[in-house]
């Protein structure tokens, strides 16, 4: 059986993932995620007893570059992404760090 | 009042010398201006792609195999996931599942002897941006330059029951780090950093208490400030009948306590899973091999060995090998100047000396191992007086003078042959009766020129008291 999507867990999923979520968006996050959660419980139904998880489709591996710097400063590049910035940093609101 | 014992097992990070990030090409130089050492990959931009640098995972095996670890040669990265400006991607590439080490140990040494502290285990992950609290603005600013320069985090178990013990565990891992060339392990430069997991029981009791972990611990002082600050809180909440709380504190050196961080800070809820943008990396028995047979010689073979071939005692070798780089300075010069004692003397009285009034790190220092070892050499064929010698050593300290012709320009040269003295003594008389005359009669004034004179003629190869000595007993002979 799945786990119930209740009231308490919606908050803490808002709370993790930093969502603002109204009343009514709440109650049709908990149904999406029922959703899911009830097709996970489908999948459970078949035997992997036998099989390896799997976590990447692709055969290959050690993939890696050499230690060589490649990249210069381009920090103007950079910060041209950011909203907001200062002093060549990224301007954020206050954080204790 | 009972008794209580102290539990503690460490996180420490350590930042790797590799020349670039663990993901991307950007340097790992440390104090570039802001945002110079940034790309899209470190930046977390959408669509950019992580690659992992090969020298990382050498190093991690290498501190693996140092720590006596079991290797794990399927590994995997795995996303840790938050929100803080100073993670852009918003997770944090790490190890969880399988990380590439596990279940090794280190010994350590203190007054109570020699303990062995076991490590959990050694993961690779990427550092965090800087973030700056701008007073004026009343807003944060972030620097990535630190964000994706690797680390390997070594989780101890909790094995350690005092502060002199955590101290002797990181002296331990800096060394070793510092020895395998994997990194500097600066404090202050934060390329070493401490978590610390506390908690205290009854001496006797086998369960352990509720935990805290601090965080904030940049110096072993304040590492070990932190530590007999947390047992003291800890205890005098049990003694109130009061219980610990599992939460993450703050140490803060100035005010030399600590509090609890909030709550959102603390969420412990990272929703890991593997990262699908890094393949996995397999780690071949050639490669472990090919590394176990690399592994330069440590600091406890080498204080072995300094016992054994220079006879040296463990107490000096100790000293001698605290440094990698000041220990094969010394060797250099050892092994140069064919006495080894004698060298481990100058290294620990002068060196040593010289280092700590000028406030010099080892990696500051210098001088060519070859000038220390013509200065020994001079100072055993009694060529250089050992006070002179010091004062050359100073000038080889600073600006790596060549010692040999210094001493020959500075005259300080000892000249064993008296003859040469004598010959060049009579000489110089002969050749000037008139102020010969003016000295017997007691003109002292001359005496220098006399000197001068002989000094000149000698050209450096005996020292002024000696040519002195000689010209005041002549004088006195032939009154
Ligand atoms: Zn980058």
């Amino acid at each position: 059986m799945a786990k119930i999507i209740d009231d308490e867990t919606i908050e803490n999923v808002c709370i993790l993932a930093k969502l603002a979520l109204t009343e009514e968006e709440k109650e049709k996050a908990k149904a999406d995620m029922q959703k899911m959660l009830d097709y996970v419980d489908k999948l459970d139904e078949l035997d992997t007893e036998a099989v390896e998880p799997l976590t990447h489709i692709f055969g290959s591996d050690n993939v890696f570059r050499d230690d060589v710097v490649t990249n210069g400063d381009c920090r103007k590049e950079m910060l041209a992404n950011a909203p907001k910035a200062r002093e060549w940093q990224y301007q954020v609101p206050k954080t204790i760090g | 009042m009972k008794q209580y014992e102290t539990v503690i097992g460490l996180e420490v990070h350590v930042e790797l010398a590799t020349k670039t990030k663990i993901f991307c090409g950007c340097s790992t130089e440390f104090g570039g201006a802001p945002n110079t050492h940034t790309c899209p990959v470190c930046t977390g931009m959408p669509g950019s792609l992580p690659v992992l640098n090969r020298q990382v995972v050498e190093f991690a095996l290498k501190a693996g195999i140092a720590a006596n670890c079991r290797i794990n040669q399927y590994c995997r990265f795995d996303r840790k996931n938050y929100f803080y400006p100073d993670n852009p991607q918003n997770y944090q590439i790490s190890q969880l599942y399988l990380p590439i080490c596990q279940d090794g140990w280190v010994e350590i040494e203190t007054s109570a002897g020699k303990k062995k502290i076991r490590i959990h285990e050694m993961h690779m992950e990427e550092d965090a941006g800087k973030l700056i609290h701008d007073e004026w603005e009343d807003c944060s600013l972030v620097d990535y330059n630190r964000s994706g320069v690797p680390l390997i985090e070594i989780v101890s178990e909790p094995d350690m029951r005092s502060a002199e013990e955590v101290i002797a565990y990181l002296e331990k891992l800096r060394c070793m780090m510092q020895y395998l060339g994997v990194s500097d392990c600066k404090l202050q430069e934060g390329s070493m950093r401490a978590d610390v997991n506390l908690s205290v029981r009854e001496v006797g009791s086998e369960t352990f208490g509720t935990r805290t972990e601090m965080k904030n611990l940049n110096s072993f002082k304040a590492i070990a400030r932190a530590i007999d600050g947390e047992r003291e809180r800890q205890i005098e909440l049990l003694e109130m009948g009061r219980a610990v709380v599992q939460e993450t504190r703050r140490w803060d050196d100035n005010k030399e306590s600590s509090h609890a961080m909030r709550s959102k800070e603390d969420a412990k809820d990272y929703r890991y899973f593997p990262d699908p943008d890094l393949l996995p990396v397999h780690i071949s028995d050639e490669w472990i091999a090919r590394l176990k047979a690399s592994q330069p010689e440590l600091r406890e073979e080498k204080q072995q060995r300094y016992q054994e071939e220079y006879g040296l005692s463990a107490y000096d070798a100790g000293l001698l090998t605290e440094s990698r780089i000041l220990s094969e300075k010394y060797e250099e010069t050892a092994d140069l100047c064919g006495n080894p004692k004698k060298a481990a003397n100058w290294f620990m009285v002068e060196v040593l000396r010289l280092m700590k009034d000028r406030g010099l790190e080892p990696e500051q220092v210098t001088f060519t191992p070859g000038h220390l070892a013509d200065l020994i050499q001079m100072v055993e064929r009694k060529e250089v007086s050992a006070q002179n010698a010091k004062k050359v050593f100073e000038k080889v300290f600073e600006e790596d003078i060549d010692p040999v012709s210094y001493i020959e320009e500075h005259g300080l040269k000892i000249v064993e042959d008296t003859g040469l003295l004598e010959e060049t003594l009579q000489k110089i008389l002969e050749e000037n009766p008139g102020p010969l005359q003016e000295l017997l009669g007691g003109k002292e004034k001359v005496f220098g020129f006399f000197v001068g004179k002989m000094m000149k003629e000698l050209k450096g190869k005996a020292s002024p008291d000696a040519v002195r000595e000689a010209l005041t007993k002549e004088i006195e002979k032939r009154k």
